[in-house]
């Protein structure tokens, strides 16, 4: 079964930009190293870091159907930092994953614990499709 | 000597795999690396076969150009080991000799099964490594049949076989109690894939491999091996009596349709009359076991020729033997529809109250789905309409929640 969880970052500079070097250098060595073990195990299917808040555009069609774009979106405090979409045997094991995301270091070599999104990815028609009777 | 490729290669090619791989397996004392060699050796035969030609003797042609891998591969080891503790010796032995005889033995096809649906893998890992090493297909293949990238599959391929080797699984056949007691996770493996491509055989999906297909293929091949187990007989009868129906079980924007709804024209008669006659033979024999039942089910359906003329007490009478033979909370759940079929739906709802404290299946979109059509069945359209809505806020799978909005809306409207 296949989950997205998603991360999200603070508009407000609370994100990586003020960490020392050492703890940005943990943090990033710490990612690199899950996502190379869920590739390991076979179960990531992909995992993109998304540029940071202010490359976002907020896209409307006008009246002539054509593209009107925004800049940033001043009433949001969070955004999209990063997803990963999984493949994995069980629920608990997605959220074991989301947890050990959550738990990434942060200044200090702290555990961030912050809060991961997980989401079931549809799937085509189900399993049970064999044996129903209604 | 060569002959042209056609309709049949593919077949041939994919039914000489397991064989390629038990006489490389054994020759090489290595079953992981023997797997890989025969993955290449097999993506090299459908590069140049449909090009060149099949040549006069294809399994030999297979195992040459596999243990030509093997032997690289061999090679590379040992150089590898050299450079790293620089002691050598016992090396060419390794290494075959040009001309191989094919040693082979019909039961490796069998022996590979038991390994690739070993009870330490889990159910996807063991699905995976069947489909390539018993089912010949390619990494690619099968990545693409379960919506993975390539290199996400290849590596569960590889740690299932990490995982086989770390439980020192011998490349030999299982002893007949072995065999008996690992057969049912052998057997679960195959009615999963099955399960898993009949579900997703459909519309945007046709580009995939038919998984449906392949795993009908390998009970097919796994009966010719264990020709008097009748649970064999019954998993493939059971495949044959559902696949029967795929042509009725969806629509053109590929909902759901749901049994009493199909065109039962659609359905295919020779699959029915095949699956029946096995299911008939299988019965005959001394024990019933799950794969008999499911299947007797599915024939009760497939010999009505109306949705009214569907035999529901029989239905029930079967469901309360699989009760007892094989209890989970999917059979307590069919057992209830049946139930409701033959006593009227209040009894149907009754029965599925057991399974509210049960934490398998409790808050399962299914357990929704049945109460919101036994409502129906009442009149109750209200609380119909709530369940409906409860079951698909809980499915994860896009066209059944489609399928129960849509049927929301439709008593909503009334």
């Amino acid at each position: 079964m296949k989950y997205i969880l998603m991360m999200n970052t603070m508009k407000d500079g609370q994100g990586v930009l003020g960490w020392p070097k050492k703890d940005l250098q943990t943090h990033i060595s710490f990612m690199i190293g899950l996502n190379k073990e869920l590739h390991e195990r076979g179960e990531l299917v992909s995992a993109e870091g998304l540029s940071f808040p202010d490359q976002a555009k907020l896209v409307r069609a006008g009246k002539d159907g054509g593209p009107i774009t925004d800049g940033v979106f001043p009433e949001s405090k969070e955004f999209l930092a990063g997803f990963w979409i999984i493949d994995v045997d069980s629920p608990e094991r997605a959220y074991d994953i989301a947890a050990r995301i959550s738990a990434a270091p942060g200044p200090g070599g702290a555990a961030l614990n912050m809060p991961i999104e997980l989401r079931p990815i549809m799937s085509g028609p189900p399993p049970e499709m064999v044996h129903r009777e209604l | 000597m060569t002959k042209e490729w056609d309709a049949t290669s593919e077949h041939l090619l994919r039914q000489l795999a397991p064989q390629v791989l038990g006489t490389v397996a054994r020759r090489f004392h290595d079953f992981a690396a023997a797997e890989d060699a025969v993955q290449e050796a097999m993506i090299a035969a459908f590069t140049q076969w449909p090009r060149e030609g099949v040549p006069e003797n294809p399994r030999a042609w297979l195992i040459h150009v596999a243990c030509r891998r093997m032997t690289d591969h061999v090679r590379s080891e040992i150089a590898r080991r050299e450079r790293e503790t620089a002691v050598a010796a016992e090396v060419e032995t390794l290494a075959p000799t040009p001309e191989i005889e094919p040693d082979l033995d019909p039961d490796d096809t069998l022996i590979l099964l038991f390994m690739c649906c070993h009870p330490a893998l889990t159910p996807s890992s063991a699905i995976a490594l069947t489909l390539r090493a018993v089912g010949g297909l390619t990494t690619a293949e099968i990545a693409n049949a379960f919506l993975v990238p390539d290199a996400t599959m290849a590596q569960r391929i590889s740690r299932a076989k990490q995982t086989i080797k770390a439980s020192g699984v011998p490349f030999r056949l299982p002893s007949p109690r072995e065999r008996a007691e690992r057969l049912p996770s052998v057997l679960h493996a195959l009615y999963l894939i099955f399960s898993e491509g009949y579900a997703s055989s459909t519309g945007s999906h046709l580009q995939r491999l038919d998984l449906a297909r392949e795993a009908i293929r390998l009970v097919r091949n796994t009966r010719t091996l264990l020709p008097d187990n009748p649970e064999v007989a019954g998993l493939l009868a059971l495949m044959l009596l559902t696949d029967a129906r795929r042509a009725a079980r969806t629509g053109p924007d590929e909902e759901l349709i749901p049994l009493d709804k199909q065109d039962r024209t659609l359905w295919d008669r020779a699959e029915i009359s095949e699956g029946i006659e096995l299911l008939t033979a299988a019965l005959s024999k001394a024990s019933v076991g799950l794969y008999q039942l499911q299947a007797a089910i599915a024939a009760v359906h497939d010999e009505a020729a109306r949705v009214e003329d569907t035999d529901w007490p029989q239905i029930l009478a079967l469901y309360e033997l699989l009760k007892r033979v094989s209890p989970s909370p999917m059979v307590t759940l069919n057992h209830a529809i049946a139930a409701a079929m033959v006593h009227g739906p209040a009894k149907g709802l009754h029965l599925l109250q057991a399974l509210d404290t049960d934490p398998c299946i409790a808050g399962h979109y299914r357990l929704d789905a049945v109460r919101a059509h036994l409502f129906e069945k009442m009149g109750n359209h209200q609380a119909a309409i709530e369940h409906y809505r409860i079951a698909a806020a809980r499915t994860t799978s896009m066209p059944e929640r489609n399928y129960l909005i849509t049927q929301a809306a439709r008593l909503a409207g009334d």
